[in-house]
């Protein structure tokens, strides 16, 4: 089902999905995980030990420190996966070491929030 | 993405943590944009310099990073979290100092170019058109693929940083063709620089990489920064053209109501408990011209003004540091608007400025709301 790996890994997990391209610097608190972005449709969830498919990452470049952070601190998402993966998101998981890929258009369509899916 | 012999070495480790660190992202950077090599950079601008956005994690990567690794082409870096000359007025603790202090060291040691400012395009001369860059601040990114005509992506922190390491870049997206693939048309009359900042977060939302817009003609400095800063705030585009003749395949007007849905997503207040102008920081133009429209009058609240250190050493000895000064700013260098520890919760509940990117990271990361308003009219309203 994905149509490339930019970062390697296997993963299980329960899908936390978004219609919302994410501004990772903004949107996300670093400490815990959550959603703070009022605006945003994930608002008040936790993206900790979810698979995160969102259709892109937006915004500040600082928003890769943001990835790295989440992960140091334990709150990171089990993997990620896009539609379209842009340089901040694609740097922040490689640095990261989270398992990050593009899906197929179709697959992307089908995938529901809450699904329990593996990818990798 | 191919790679040389040597550079595969790098990844590989062989040439140690640092480069082998800086190969892994330009690697997955490179996968991500379907590059096929890797090209020669000639100056990089990282961002992640303020403790306030990269935290703890990124204060310890750095300055785990700084034990080996060195920067290999010039590296001018974004604005940190204050100004050292004016720190004890914003009561910050001794803790983010402490690590703020730490990042700066971090940066010096990789070989930084101390110019802790968001604008490095009115500091610095720009090399010749078409020469690769490497830009992570945003606003900077489009400014030099849209006004400079040099070649960057909308770099991130990392990618920026490992390619200031390795001095190459991922040779992909706007590298290779930068070619609109929208073209926006500019319907509203009259704009102002608060005007285009609107129009530059509605572009940076419904358009891809590059996109083109017609009905303007020229732009004065505050204009493009305005529409640059605020294009690299709510999407990826990474670079405008101004053209009433673009083949791009799809058109889009931004009329009076788009403006006003904008507005109405980022403006909260009708007034502010403080004035802050930056963001991007000012440049000297800005700064005159902000001293003559100030002539004989005087801010009746608190105004931060965010500049960077080399031009308000400049505005200094041209005197209109002075005169700002006299009309009631405050002048802040190293730092800027955008993500800044200085205006918090704790003192205020609104902000008065004209930068939409200043407005989306107060309302989003300082939980303050915000009064927009053009410079113009900042004038006649907060000052007598």
């Amino acid at each position: 089902m994905t149509q490339k790996i930019i970062v390697q890994g296997k993963v299980t997990g329960k899908v936390l999905k978004s219609n919302q391209p994410i501004n990772f610097l903004g949107t996300i608190d670093k400490k815990t995980g959550e959603i703070i972005d009022k605006k945003h449709d994930l608002y008040g969830k936790t993206i900790k030990d979810s698979i995160l498919i969102f259709p892109n990452g937006i915004g500040s470049s600082v928003g890769a420190y943001t990835i790295y952070s989440i992960k140091s601190n334990n709150v990171s998402p089990l993997a990620m996966a896009c539609q379209k993966v842009d340089l901040t998101v694609a740097s922040g998981c490689a640095l990261a070491n989270i398992p990050l890929f593009i899906l197929e258009p179709d697959e992307y369509d089908k995938i529901k929030d809450g699904d329990e899916i593996s990818l990798g | 993405m191919e790679l040389t012999r040597e550079e595969e070495k790098s990844l590989n480790g062989e040439h140690g943590e640092s480069l082998q660190i800086a190969y892994r992202i330009l690697s997955a950077v490179g996968e991500a944009t379907d590059a096929e090599r890797l090209v020669p950079i000639h100056w990089a601008h990282v961002s992640g310099v303020n403790y306030n956005t990269i935290g703890d994690a990124g204060e310890e990567f750095l300055a785990n990073l700084s034990k080996n690794a060195k920067f290999k082409v010039r590296t001018t870096v974004n604005p940190m979290g204050y100004d050292k000359d004016s720190v004890e007025k914003f009561g910050l603790d001794e803790n983010f100092i402490q690590k703020q202090e730490s990042i700066r060291k971090s940066y010096a040691k990789m070989g930084m170019t101390p110019s802790l400012s968001c604008i490095p395009y009115e500091i610095y001369d720009l090399p010749r058109e078409d020469t690769h860059v490497s830009f992570a601040e945003s606003n900077a990114a489009i400014y030099a693929n849209s006004i400079g005509h040099l070649k960057t992506n909308k770099e991130s922190a990392f990618s920026a940083l490992a390619s200031a390491i390795i001095g190459k870049s991922p040779y992909s997206d706007l590298r290779k063709d930068d070619s609109p693939s929208m073209s926006i048309s500019m319907k509203v009359q009259d704009p102002n620089e608060l005007t285009f900042g609107l129009l530059g977060y509605f572009a940076g939302k419904v358009a891809d990489k590059s996109v083109a817009i017609s009905g303007v003609k020229n732009l004065d400095k505050r204009c493009n920064k305005s529409l640059c800063a605020s294009m690299g705030t709510s999407g990826s585009c990474g670079k405008f053209v101004l053209d009433d003749n673009s083949n791009a395949s799809e058109k889009v007007d931004f009329d009076e109501k788009e403006m006003q849905n904008v507005f109405d997503e980022l403006n909260t207040a009708d007034s502010g408990d403080l004035v802050t102008l930056g963001s991007p920081q000012l440049g000297l133009e800005e700064m005159t011209d902000l001293a003559a429209m100030l002539k004989g009058r005087s801010f009746k609240k608190r105004c931060l003004i965010f500049c960077p250190r080399a031009i308000q050493e400049q505005a200094r000895s041209l005197g209109y540091a002075g005169q700002l000064e006299s009309a009631g700013c405050e002048l802040l260098s190293d730092c800027c608007t955008c993500l800044t520890p200085l205006v918090t919760k704790k003192d205020v509940d609104s902000v008065t400025t004209n930068s939409i990117k200043g407005a989306y990271y107060f309302k989003n990361s300082n939980g303050l709301d915000v009064n927009l308003k053009p410079l113009s009219e900042i004038v006649s309203d907060e000052t007598s």
